[in-house]
Parts: C-alpha cells; structure tokens; sequence
C-alpha cells in the first residue's frame, strides 16, 4: 500500500513538533524515517496512527485521503505500528496481547483462545519467529517482545507497518535478525517506514532515507549518500563523532569492585557477582543490552539498593551498605539514566537544582538557612562554564532542552571534589552539540586523575570514551575488553556470547 | 578478565541458588505452636457439643461432643505437619501452595470455636447461615471493587453504593410490594452512584479517593436526612419491607449443615453464589473480560488497539455499581426488614478490604469477604456464649487470623498496574 503524507503540521501549545511534513512511501518499500531525537519523528508517526489529530495536512492511502480519530481507524485502514516502549500487556500471553482489540470469539462474546494461538502459530511460522502463544510477555526478552508487537500488528493485516525506535533495545544480532524480517515483510508488499537515529542501520536496510531536523523535512537521500553526508543533515553541521583523548595515565586501583551480587523480588538475580575495578585516570565504559543489570549496578554503587553482598570500595573505603549521603559525600559524582525522573526536580529552578545534592551544608546552607547568595554564584558559573542556554537561574529547569537538562546534571555533579565519577546514559536524549561538550567534560575528568565508570547502552559512546570496556549480560560481567575490541565481538558478548 | 566466561550458565544457577523465602512457613509455624500452647496447655476439659440439626430436621443428626483440649492437640498437630509441609516447598524455592494456609487457619478457628464453647453447645449450623447472611453484602461490594479496580478506577464509594441499595430497596419494596421492583431499583442506585464517581473521576480526573469519600458522605447524610424526616415517623408507609422468602431447595435443604447454609437462602444469597464464578468467567473468559484487564493493566496499550478507554471504564464501573447495589438490598430486604441510619456501618470498606486480601480475584475477593463474616458472626455467638474472658478480647481473634493472613499474602500480591490512575490523552 502507498502511503503519503501531505503538509502535516502538529503544535503542542507554542512548540512546533511537525511542520509542514511531506512524505511518500511506496508499496513494498523500506523508507527510513532520520532524525536525531526530539526532531519531531515519534509525533508524526502518532498523527499518522490516529494517537494524535494533526493540526493541518492530511494522510492518503493509495492516493485516497484518510482521516483517523484514533488507533482503531488507522488499523482498520492496514497501519500497524510497533512503538518505541512497546504496547504489550506484560501479564497477558502472547496469545491474549496479539488477539487484544479484535478478539476471535463463540457465541456470547467468549474467548476463541485455540483460534487466537493458531493465529499467532501461523504468522509466526510465516517469519520464522517461533513464538510461544502460552508464554507471559513479562517473561520474554526484548526481542521476543517486539516479535510479538510485530505478530500483533500483521494479525490485523497491516499493510503499512511503521518501526519506532525498533533497534534501541536490541543486541546487534538481534538487530540484524529485525532487518532480516524487515527485508522479508517488504518482499511480501508490507510498505515499511523505519524510524531511527542510527546511520548504520539506516544505510544496511533502507530504500529511501528522509531525514528531518526540528520538526521539517530537510531532504531525502539514496542509501548510498555516505554517513557523514547524512549526519551533516541529520544535525545541520559538520560533527566529530569522535572524542579527542590522549593516552590515559593510568593511577592507582582507584575503585574496586568484588563479588558484587544483588537478588531482586523472588528471588531473581539481578546482579551476579559482579568483580572489576578502575584506576584513576581511567574511563570503564559498561556496555551492554538495555535490562541486563546496568541500572540496578549503578543503584547499588550510590547506595539507592540494599539487599547487596560484596564489596564496593573507593580508595580503600566500604561504600557497599552505606546512605546515599554517606556516598556522595565520600566523593562519588552521580549522573542518573533518567534525568527527568532521578536527576532533576523540573518545577525548580536551575539554581535550586544545582543545590539539591548538598543542600544540608557548604557550601550552600548554613545551620540556619540556605545561602541564596553562594548558591546563585554557583549556579551562575555552572551557566557560563557548561554553555546552558536558559532565560535565566530562576527559570524551572523543566523548561530547558534535553541537552540543557543534561548539562545542568553534570555541572551540579563535577562542581563537587569528585574521586569517582559514575555517569548512566550521559548523552541518553540529548542533541549532538551536547554529546560533543558532554564528552569533553567527562574526559577532562578522566586526565585529572579520576575514576571514571561510564554505563552506556549506545555502543558509539561506549567506543568513543572507553579505556577499556565491561560487557554485562543477564546481570553478569561476561568480559572485560581493550576499547579497540571491534564492533562484531562486542556485539557477540552483549548477545551471551563467550567464546 | 575477572568474570568467569561462563557467564549465561552461571545466572541460570543464579536463579537456582536465589535465596529461599521462609516468610509463609514460619508464620503457619507461629501459628501452629502459638494454638497448641493456647488450647492444649490452657485448654480446657468441659466437653464442647457440636450440634448439626434441629430436632425437627427430616435428617438428624446427633450433636458430636468433643474434649476442647484432644480437639486442639489434634488440629494443632495437623496444623505442625502442614507448617512442615510448607517448609519443603520453601526449601525447593516453590511457592506454598494457598491451601496449605487454609487448613492451618481453620484448623485455628475450629479449635478457638471449640475453647470458647467449652461445657456448652455450638450450633455449627446457625453459625456459618449468620457468616453467610452477615458476609452477603461484603461479598457484593467487593466484586464491584475487583471489577473497578481491574478495569482501572478504584471504587472507594463501595460503601456509598450499599447504603443508597438498602435505603431504595426499603423504601421500594414498601411502596410497591414487589421485591423485584426494589432489587432492580436498588441496583441502578448503586450503577447511578458508580457512575458519578466514574464521571467525576474519569471526565475531571479528580482524585478517585477524594470523590469516593465525598460520595460516602454525600450518601450517608441524604439516607439520614430522608429516614429522620420522612422513613422514622411513618414507616408502616415507607419503611417496613419485610425480608425475601426464604427459598428451600426440595431436597437439598434437607441435608445437615449444608443443606440451610447453602440451600435455604434468600435470593440475594442465591444470587451471590452465582455472581462470584459468573463475574469470574467475564474476566477472565470472555472478550470483555480481556478487555477490561487490559484496560487496568495498561490503558495506552489498550487505547493503541482501538479500545476506548475512559468510555469502557466509565461503562465497566458503572455496571460493577449494579452488583454493589444488589449488596445494598440484601441488607435490607435481604435481612433486616427494614432501613436503619448508616446501616452499611463499614460493610464497603471491609469490602475494599477483601478485594486487596483476596489478590483482585473474584473467587479469593469472596473468601476474603465471607472470613470478615464468620469475624462477625463469631463475635455475636461468643458474646452469647458466656465464656469466662471479655467476649471483646475473643472477638478480636478473628481479626487477628486476618491480618496474619494479610501478612501471608502481602507482598506476593499484584495489583492491576494502572488502578487507581486516570489516563489522559493529549
């Protein structure tokens, strides 16, 4: 089926989130969909499934104008799509998710469940997914997951089928195996619009490539055009995707982690003994697959989860077991994945979100108060050194960019004498002029002598700042690697793969 | 290379080697020394008689006496085996299987029954038929809030709904003489309660528990203002109902115990033996059912397939009020014969309560509800019973099996994962 979009505008109050967006994809084709995030991709895909009504232009399906008031339509018209945090009901069998909406039912409105597990057989079979109808979804891997949004969305005939974000949870393999599928679907007439913001997939799998930048179409091009092409009209410049570091001068086993285990809700095994350490003047990059343990490793080094056995010492000292105070106070700077639900307060300011990690003490509070005039100062260097752009201190930090949000994080983090520096997804949802200064920093750090423990699921970053690389699969450390390990070998030991 | 490079091996010993959970076998263990010590070591000898029927009965059957200290050294016994039973699943890191905490807390009842009855006699029978009567509207209410909260809105107006059930049941079935009209009238009081709440809730997204509240005041001070002015001074017009017939099964009512508990009920009794496996088979068998957990698990989701979410909501909530207003007639017309102020007297909030206890499952909900019965049942037999210690104090036990059982199930229990939250669409 042939999609077009003709002139799509959507506005959320006075930001401009699609303007004026142009696009066709013919019948059986792959069309990515390029743009950094935030340019306005996810919102054009939730105009053209129905999520959201757009304020001008309008959708054809085979040249014949559609409008759809909500999912249900654009289903019925043959779209599918499988969202970036995918719409599967984790309690629910992979039968009763695929069958979810347009149920097989006997009289009285019962459940046809033989025929809902025959469906999700045959379009398995189709593909060669190999799906369990009976299994829960919460048990299954991400992958397994997204096969079933895919079963899902082809079990209503979907004849167009939009991919958001599909490989960001996935393991390399696992992302090979998608295109694989993709290249299949396409085959079969399935008209494929591809969302991403990684170049390499785009140039592996697509047959056009549109890319947009601030919510507009700034061009098309061939599967040919070379990355750096594409990444110059992804972000509007010329950008280094590569950190400048010197060789590291390596100190002393600065941080040590030993037999670090921590057990989960019945009795899972979120961490597995957990042993590696790292030297002042050294950055240890921890990679791996979203969900194999990277966050709950990082809540037990600051002190957020208890229920852990080892040891965590820094400079000799037992961190493991101590308030997240007592952590923080003993030197480690913290950089939460999440910055909007762990690393900031939105609705205050950038100066009071400056403070909050010391706002019992120096230098901002006194016994009787809290010392407006230091904190102020403070904030006001964090604005001039880290380049953030904002109206001022007193605006909510809510109101700031990603990568502004980003910045004040960890200019509130390096501002403290730090002797470890743990950062989780530093550069997560941020534009590419704030990775570049992002990445500065964190080296700059790294050639003061500190130790730093970066835990990235964006293998680029990971290559681009390691000294040496941790690979963590299924709560385990499976190997530990020389930065120049290449690409393929990681993306083995991210997938389990030892050998 | 300081990990062992067997790392995908290894987790999966990891899951073997989880720590086991000893929560579930040392509480039963508690409990099982904790009833061998209060009624064997305090026991007493006055033999305790069971009586299963009236003399009158078509079958009769002789009273059962029994030693209440033999009676408690042998359920405290199989109360131990079942603690060390339990002990085996916990140590193959299996969880224990519900039952087994059954038999140790009736196995618990059952002995307190017979330490406080000691010397007299105990109508087995007219026990549990005043458990079922006391738990019927417990039991309604709480399958109104197990459909509410699985569809997504938490129902705290539950109380609201019985008490505008029983004043409407009352007050119709007086006027017009039919007991059908008042079911019927005292359903839709409840279904048009659940809906304000549904509307105010889903439409203005105020906060579930605020507008459940209001409604209960709301409730409460419209029934007492109509009883004082209108239903106090002429109730032979409006306020003097009557109870439904009793309705005999030929043939099974006849059998001992059983047969009045279960076979010579009211039809609100009747009706709620259907409704706890028929709300049971909606949930969980039927295209709506699907739905409806869907829509409390994670409504986007649910929305992404075509569903409408606050419309099924408001609808899904606004049925379950029918149920809660059924609740509200057995209270009346199914057992008082007549509106009394504030007569629901927390009955909605116990019934909150069993929904929580009984893990949001139909079947387990009505356990829980018909256990907060027998608490109040047994409270009135004992007080009756003239045991030497405050009959208070004893009355306290039940509750206290219950939050033991609270403490059982606490923790393993998973509640639908968007109750409670209003979905907003942009």
């Amino acid at each position: 089926m042939k999609l077009e979009l003709r002139g799509i505008t959507k506005r959320f109050g006075s930001l401009v989130a699609n303007d004026g967006i142009d696009l066709v994809v013919e019948s059986g084709q792959i069309h990515a969909l390029l743009g950094e995030n935030g340019a306005g991709k996810s919102t054009l895909m939730n105009v053209l499934f129905g999520l959201y009504q757009p304020d001008e232009g309008e959708i054809l399906l085979d040249d014949v104008p559609r409008r759809f008031r909500g999912p249900g339509e654009a289903m019925a018209a043959g779209i599918g799509m499988v969202h970036q945090h995918f719409m599967l009901i984790p309690v629910f069998t992979v039968a009763e998710n695929v069958m979810l909406g347009h149920e097989p039912t006997r009289a009285g409105g019962v459940l046809d469940l033989p025929a809902a597990r025959r469906l999700v057989r045959e379009i398995s079979e189709r593909f060669g997914f190999d799906l369990d109808p009976d299994a829960r979804v919460e048990d299954l891997p991400v992958g397994v997951q997204q096969r079933v949004e895919i079963v899902k969305a082809l079990s209503r005939d979907a004849r167009v089928l939009v991919l958001d974000e599909p490989t960001a949870v996935l393991t390399p393999q696992e992302t090979d195996e998608l295109m694989e599928t993709m290249r299949r679907l396409a085959g079969s007439g399935t008209s494929i619009v591809f969302i991403t913001h990684k170049l390499r997939e785009v140039k592996a799998v697509a047959d056009t490539i549109t890319v947009i930048r601030l919510g507009r179409v700034v061009g098309e091009a061939p599967p040919t055009a070379s990355t750096a092409e594409l990444a110059t009209m992804m972000v509007g410049r010329d950008v280094e995707l590569t950190v400048h570091k010197d060789p590291p001068r390596l100190g002393a086993e600065a941080f040590v982690v030993d037999g670090l285990t921590l057990f989960g809700a019945g009795g899972v095994r979120l961490l597995d003994d957990l042993s590696f350490s790292v030297r002042g003047g050294e950055v240890l990059a921890v990679a791996g697959v979203q969900g194999n343990g990277q966050t709950e490793l990082a809540e037990v080094i600051v002190g957020l989860r208890s229920k852990a056995s080892g040891s965590i010492r820094l400079d000799g000292e037992e961190l493991l077991g101590r308030s997240v105070r007592h952590v923080l106070a003993a030197g480690v700077g913290f950089v939460p994945e999440d910055r909007k639900a762990d690393g900031l307060v939105a609705e205050f300011s950038l100066a009071e979100n400056i403070m909050l990690d010391r706002s019992y003490g120096p230098p901002f509070a006194h016994w009787y108060g809290i010392d407006f005039r230091a904190r102020d100062a403070v904030a006001e260097r964090a604005v001039e050194d880290f380049d953030i752009r904002t109206q001022g201190i007193g605006a909510p930090v809510g109101r700031l960019s990603g990568g502004n949000q980003q910045k004040v994080v960890i200019a509130r983090e390096l501002e403290r004498d730090l002797k470890l520096l743990l950062a989780s997804q530093p550069t997560r949802g941020v534009d590419v002029g704030s990775i570049e200064f992002i990445h500065e920093r964190i080296v700059e750090v790294r050639d003061s002598g500190v130790p730093v423990l970066i835990i990235s699921t964006e293998l680029d970053e990971v290559m681009a700042l390691a000294d040496r690389i941790a690979v963590m699969y299924r709560g385990a450390i499976i190997d530990i690697v020389p930065a120049d390990t290449p690409r393929e070998r990681l993306g083995q030991l991210m997938a389990g793969v030892v050998a | 290379m300081t990990a062992p490079a067997t790392a995908p091996s290894s987790s999966l010993g990891g899951q073997l080697a989880a720590p086991r959970s000893w929560r579930v076998p040392i509480v039963l263990a508690v409990v099982a020394v904790l009833s061998l010590i209060w009624f064997v070591v305090f026991g007493k000898d006055d033999p305790t008689r069971f009586t299963w029927s009236d003399p009158g009965d078509v079958l009769y059957l002789d009273p059962t006496p029994a030693n209440p200290r033999v009676l408690g050294i042998v359920l405290g016994v199989l109360s131990l085996a079942a603690a060390a039973a339990s002990f085996r699943w916990a140590w193959r890191r299996r969880p224990v299987p519900v039952w087994l905490s059954l038999i140790v807390g009736i196995a618990f009842l059952v002995s307190l029954v017979a330490w406080v009855g000691a010397g007299g006699q105990i109508t087995v029978e007219s026990l549990l038929t005043s458990t079922v009567s006391l738990s019927t509207a417990i039991v309604l209410g709480a399958l109104a809030g197990v459909i509410g909260e699985r569809v997504g809105v938490v129902n705290i107006a539950i109380e609201a709904q019985l008490l505008g059930g029983a004043f409407t049941a009352a007050v119709v079935a007086t006027t017009t003489h039919s007991y059908e009209l008042a079911l019927v009238a005292a359903m839709i009081t409840g279904a048009a309660i659940s809906a304000v709440l549904a509307w105010f809730a889903i439409t203005f997204l105020v906060d579930q528990v605020v507008v459940g509240v209001v409604l209960i005041a709301l409730v409460t001070a419209i029934t007492n203002f109509f009883y004082q002015q209108v239903l106090a001074d002429n109730s032979a017009q409006f306020n003097d109902p009557g109870t439904l017939p009793r309705l005999a099964i030929p043939g099974l009512a006849d059998i001992p115990v059983i047969g009045p508990v279960l076979f010579d009920q009211r039809l609100t009794v009747y009706l709620m033996f259907l409704l706890v496996p028929f709300v049971w088979f909606m949930l969980y068998k039927t295209r709506w059912g699907l739905r409806v957990r869907a829509l409390g698990e994670h409504p986007l989701a649910a929305d992404t397939v075509g569903i409408k979410v606050n419309r099924s909501r408001f609808w899904t909530v606004t049925l379950a009020g029918l149920i809660a207003g059924l609740g509200g007639a057995s209270l009346t017309i199914g057992y008082a014969g007549a509106f009394v102020q504030e007569m629901s007297a927390g009955k909605g909030f116990i019934a909150l309560a069993a929904v929580i206890l009984g893990r949001w499952n139909p079947w387990y909900a009505a356990l829980a509800a018909l256990l907060f019965g027998f608490a109040t049942s047994f409270r009135i037999w004992a007080g009756g019973a003239g045991a030497a210690i405050p009959s208070d104090l004893i009355a306290m036990t039940p509750y206290l099996v219950t939050i033991i059982a609270v403490a059982l199930v606490a923790g393993r229990v998973v509640a639908p994962k968007a109750s409670g939250k209003p979905y907003i669409k942009s």
